[in-house]
């Protein structure tokens, strides 16, 4: 046991020092800056030496960091909008897809867990066609998933909510996973004191499995958020979405010769889509996972 | 009413054989505990004293024999919470208060707030850990957790205490002034008591019984009545009848098989 420490005061308890906060901020920034400084220096290098090596270095292979986020507020064609207003309602758009999979692969991945956790003859069962799913190209079954479900859904749907099952697809499998060694990674003593205060099944898995593993699920969610995100873009590429980051994916994929800015600014939202996902579930685990400091990852 | 419903605990003819291995872990134990007892089991590791608690506990099933709580089989007396039990490890749940880890057992016997609140605030002076009741478990030192143990598994007023090695992991001073605690709750609750142990002053010191076990395959190889007044204290340990116990439970021991005691 390694909390022999004596009890903090309770004041100590909860409060979020700004200290750390702050470092690890300056500590991000500071990487950034070294990453960039990195592709300017190794640019300027190449344009030199003539570096060709594994690609050829110029402008438009690299261009400057500067040029792309410069980009961001020229307009996306002559007189058209800014693209970082177009880049941002396919984000959107992208987003909702993603954020809807994210959800619903979430709750199909813990209803799973919760029904393998309670049966070892199912988990021995269905667990290697869990494990197989995973292994079909998303590519090869997007298509048919929207060809499946985009007839059938009614119209506020319609369009983008089969590309949400495709993101639900990439996120249901870590969770499932996850959850799933989280609900029975209980201590067997833990099971025994339930037993004890006669608690049944059901009490057991929502006073206990469930909590306990928490730790375990927001882990999941951790690598399912981005993943979402990635999944949602590939399923707009079969089904023909033109709004969302796919679509200016391609577009700006396209043009490259004449505009290579456009395309780095364009995955430097999508990115940017992606780590916030995973930085709202980062929020939520430290809000809802209350365990001893040690145990933090 | 009958021998069997007056007695805390019975055991009739209780054999446990586990699959794995083929092993003997009980043969045909027979103990019989009246109420307000103190009874610790006491033998080598692998006699099965922690198998014999958990069937009494209705944790594990015996292979043959019975166990009866309060004159109900055990299965019962587990459904009607008749007992309380405590493990070694604190086995606290980490994403719960002191407060709400106690009221745990409450909550699953469907007590309302407020009378859980109340009965809360009284065990945390039972254990004396008053403040603390807004922790969590992993600030609080190993003595304190298992006094937190004690104080939920005491919760809902059980008759019956079982507790495996609650003492096992803690050092020495903090044991001995555990010790104490737990005969004063003892006293105060007048619950019956089942107290595995290995270790054999513990045994005398807060028992009125010692069950002495052998081992492969377990059976009772003597019971030793403690005499010593109550209440007892530090100057029980220094009470000339304390060090012949101790030599009677080795004796016991050694006849078990227990070498070079």
């Amino acid at each position: 046991m390694s909390n022999a420490a004596a009890a903090a005061p309770l004041s100590q308890r909860r409060r979020i020092d700004p200290l750390p906060f702050l470092r690890s901020a300056a500590t991000s920034l500071l990487l950034l800056a070294v990453f960039w400084a990195l592709w300017e220096g190794y640019k300027w290098l190449g344009e030199r030496v003539g570096i060709d090596w594994p690609f050829t270095v110029n402008e438009r292979t690299m261009p400057h960091v500067h040029e792309m986020f410069g980009q961001l507020f020229e307009p996306s064609r002559r007189n058209g909008p800014l693209l970082i207003d177009v880049l941002a309602d396919a984000a959107l758009f992208t987003a909702r897809e993603a954020a809807v999979g994210f959800a619903l692969g979430a709750t199909i991945g813990f209803a799973i867990a919760v029904v393998l956790s309670e049966s070892r003859l199912l988990q021995r069962g269905f667990l290697p066609y869990i494990v197989a799913s995973q292994t079909i190209p998303i590519l090869a079954i997007a298509p048919m998933v929207v060809i499946w479900i985009n007839p059938k859904l009614p119209d506020p749907l319609a369009g983008w909510g089969a590309v949400a099952v495709i993101a639900a697809y990439l996120t249901f499998f870590p969770v499932a996973i996850n959850t799933l060694r989280g609900l029975t990674s209980v201590d067997p003593r833990a099971v025994e004191l339930m037993r004890s205060y006669a608690a049944g099944r059901w009490s057991i898995l929502w006073k206990l499995r469930a909590p306990a593993s928490l730790p375990y699920l927001f882990t999941a969610l951790k690598i399912a958020a981005p993943a979402a995100v990635v999944g949602a873009i590939i399923g707009e590429l079969p089904s023909s979405i033109q709004d969302g980051l796919a679509g200016a994916i391609l577009n700006f994929n396209q043009y490259y010769v004449t505009s290579p800015p456009s395309l780095w600014a364009t995955n430097i939202v999508a990115a940017a889509v992606g780590i916030l996902f995973f930085a709202v579930v980062a929020v939520a685990e430290r809000l809802v996972v209350r365990r001893a400091p040690e145990n933090v990852a | 009413m009958t021998e069997a419903a007056a007695a805390a605990v019975s055991i009739r003819g209780v054999s446990k054989r586990f699959e794995r291995g083929n092993v003997l872990a009980l043969d045909a134990i027979d103990l019989d505990i009246g109420p307000g007892e103190f009874v610790s089991l006491i033998g080598p590791s692998g006699c099965g004293k922690s198998t014999l608690l958990r069937v009494i506990g209705d944790l594990v099933q015996p292979t043959e024999g019975e166990a009866l709580v309060n004159g109900k089989d055990a299965h019962r007396a587990r459904l009607d919470r008749d007992y309380g039990i405590v493990f070694q490890d604190a086995v606290l749940y980490d994403w719960r208060t002191v407060a709400r880890n106690i009221g745990l057992p409450l909550e699953l016997a469907g007590w309302d707030r407020g009378r859980r609140t109340e009965r809360v605030a009284e065990m945390l002076g039972l254990v004396e850990l008053e403040g603390f009741a807004d922790h969590h478990p992993w600030q609080l030192s190993g003595g304190m957790q298992q006094r937190v143990s004690i104080a939920r598994a005491l919760s809902f007023s059980p008759a019956l205490l079982l507790m495996d090695e609650p003492f096992g992991a803690l050092d020495e001073m903090t044991r001995e002034r555990l010790n104490g605690e737990l005969l004063r709750i003892w006293h105060e609750l007048g619950a019956t008591v089942v107290f595995v142990t290995h270790s054999i002053a513990e045994s005398v010191f807060l028992s009125t019984r010692v069950v002495v076990m052998s081992a492969r395959p377990g059976r009772i190889a003597g019971i030793v009545e403690v005499d010593l007044p109550q209440p007892r204290g530090p100057e029980t340990r220094e009470h000339p009848r304390f060090a012949e116990h101790i030599t009677e439970v080795r004796r016991l021991l050694r006849s078990g098989g227990m070498e070079g005691l």
